[in-house]
């Protein structure tokens, strides 16, 4: 079996809120935090980008997982904002995380479904022991185009992921995978554009809810768990409200949802927002808690997994920053202008 | 910082992260590497050491009239800080609205140091939040 050895988090200080860009776009605060279930979204500094995000996440898992990170024989990162466009990212983590040079490394493109891709990747190169450790990472700084609706969601963060074969080692065992894909227009971004398109309100049912409770429902048809097996559930979140609507026509509850549901808080992190609501449930689960995850890429896809928390998640958790903590500690909340700014929206 | 692809290469270990050297025959911890130790001249057995990226502001200074290559970071605050293995660092204070004093504990973080032109490298290199 797969196993989950460590994990680890970042996500940038700085916050803007709701209220502040709605007063720009002379919108309505209330409606939007409503209607997107969303009150503020992180923002990377100057000096952040997709390839810093991981570094800082990948540094959290090796620390958490206690292994000798040259015993690392497979990085992918997947992001939709890889600040080369060619020059691997992983290459970049490898360096920074002293995993030596005898490791495959690869960067990988989905939406915001790259990570759980790599996730499934390492699973089987575990699995087969053609690796002993391997580390995935889902990290983006999405942008919105000015006055969009994604403006107020797209944000940044990321998780890293380290899977292994050793239950030992574990933290949580991954008891099964299955995805869905198919070629849907919802959202996209041609080279060298700066911010994404999307088929506006195309981007709900046949986008992220035909590919989540598809996923979702092949995987309880091929483990033969039901709803109710699962302590969490953590699914893609562009937004606070999709993944309760999708939770409720799969029989979840918001109980199960709350401890996973970051992007009120945070924003949509992109590749990093299923992982991270996953790290955030981990930081609170028990040994034997079931886990449910369902990633959603645009364009489209969706990976469902289950996953089933060991008996050494509690070993190692003295060892890990939590999720909420990073989230809260040091946050620096911005106006409209530095936000501008530290996107470089303006420059001098 | 000088931008060819050969000498940000070279370097890089000691710009990710922390990595100096200790010689084995006295125990001197230095950052940046040396080959030979100061105490010890032809004795000097080094090997590498990495330091964990904790420590505290020694000495700092906020930069508002910056170097060309770093116009759009300033204001910023670069610092001396002392390690907690001992040795003096200099780096930038990251989300430079944040104040620190002497005496600050900070932790190293990774960051983007400088941006060459549209079609140049981005270099990466360690810099220090308050911890
Ligand atoms: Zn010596």
């Amino acid at each position: 079996m797969a196993e989950i050895i460590g994990y680890g988090v970042h996500v940038p200080h700085y916050r803007i809120k709701v209220e502040e860009i709605a007063r720009v776009w002379s919108e309505s605060a209330e409606g939007i935090k409503k209607g997107l279930n969303i009150r503020e979204k992180s923002v990377p500094s100057h000096d952040e980008d997709a390839a810093t995000i991981a570094v800082e996440a990948a540094r959290r898992a090796v620390r958490h997982s206690g292994i000798d990170p040259k015993e690392i024989g497979a990085i992918y990162v997947g992001s939709e904002s890889h600040p080369y466009a060619v020059k691997p990212t992983a290459t970049i983590v490898s360096q920074a995380i002293s995993a030596g040079h005898k490791l495959t490394a690869a960067d990988l493109e989905f939406a915001c479904k790259a990570g759980t891709a790599g996730m499934q990747m390492l699973m089987g190169m575990a699995d087969s022991k053609m690796i002993k450790y391997g580390m995935t990472i889902g990290s983006d700084t999405s942008q919105g185009r000015p006055g969009d609706a994604l403006e107020y969601t797209a944000s940044a963060g990321g998780a890293a992921f380290i899977i292994g074969n050793d239950r030992k080692e574990s933290i949580a065992t991954i008891l099964d995978t299955v995805s869905f894909t198919s070629d849907t227009p919802d959202f996209w971004r041609r080279e060298g554009a700066d911010f994404p398109s999307h088929g506006g309100r195309f981007t709900g049912e046949p986008a992220y809810f035909r590919h989540v409770i598809s996923a979702t429902k092949m995987l309880f048809e091929k483990t033969g768990l039901a709803p109710k097996d699962f302590k969490y559930a953590v699914f893609h979140q562009p937004n606070g409200k999709f993944p309760l609507v999708a939770a409720k026509q799969l029989g979840l509850s918001d109980e199960q949802m709350r401890d996973g549901l970051l992007t009120p808080i945070i924003g949509n992190t992109y590749s990093g927002a299923s992982l991270l609501g996953l790290a955030a449930v981990l930081d609170k689960a028990v040994p034997g808690d079931k886990i449910l995850v369902t990633s959603f890429g645009s364009g489209a896809g969706s990976d469902s997994f289950a996953i089933e928390a060991t008996d050494g998640i509690e070993a190692k958790r003295a060892r890990s920053d939590k999720v909420l903590d990073i989230v809260d500690n040091g946050k620096i909340y911005i106006d409209y202008a530095m936000y501008l700014k530290n996107r470089k929206g303006i420059r001098k | 910082m000088e931008r060819s692809s050969a000498s940000m290469w070279r370097k890089l270990n000691s710009r990710y992260n922390l990595v100096g050297t200790e010689c084995e025959n006295c125990k001197t911890l230095y950052f940046p590497s040396r080959i030979v130790c100061k105490n010890c001249g032809r004795q000097t057995k080094m090997r590498d050491k990495t330091f964990k990226g904790t420590g505290e502001v020694y000495s700092f200074t906020k930069i508002h009239v910056p170097a060309e290559a770093f116009r759009e970071d300033a204001p910023y605050t670069v610092a001396v800080i002392r390690l907690d293995e001992g040795p003096m660092v200099e780096g930038h204070i990251v989300e430079s609205d944040k104040e620190v004093k002497i005496g600050t504990k900070v932790r190293q973080v990774f960051r983007k140091m400088l941006v060459e032109e549209e079609e140049g490298l981005i270099h990466y290199h360690f810099k220090f939040e308050p911890a």
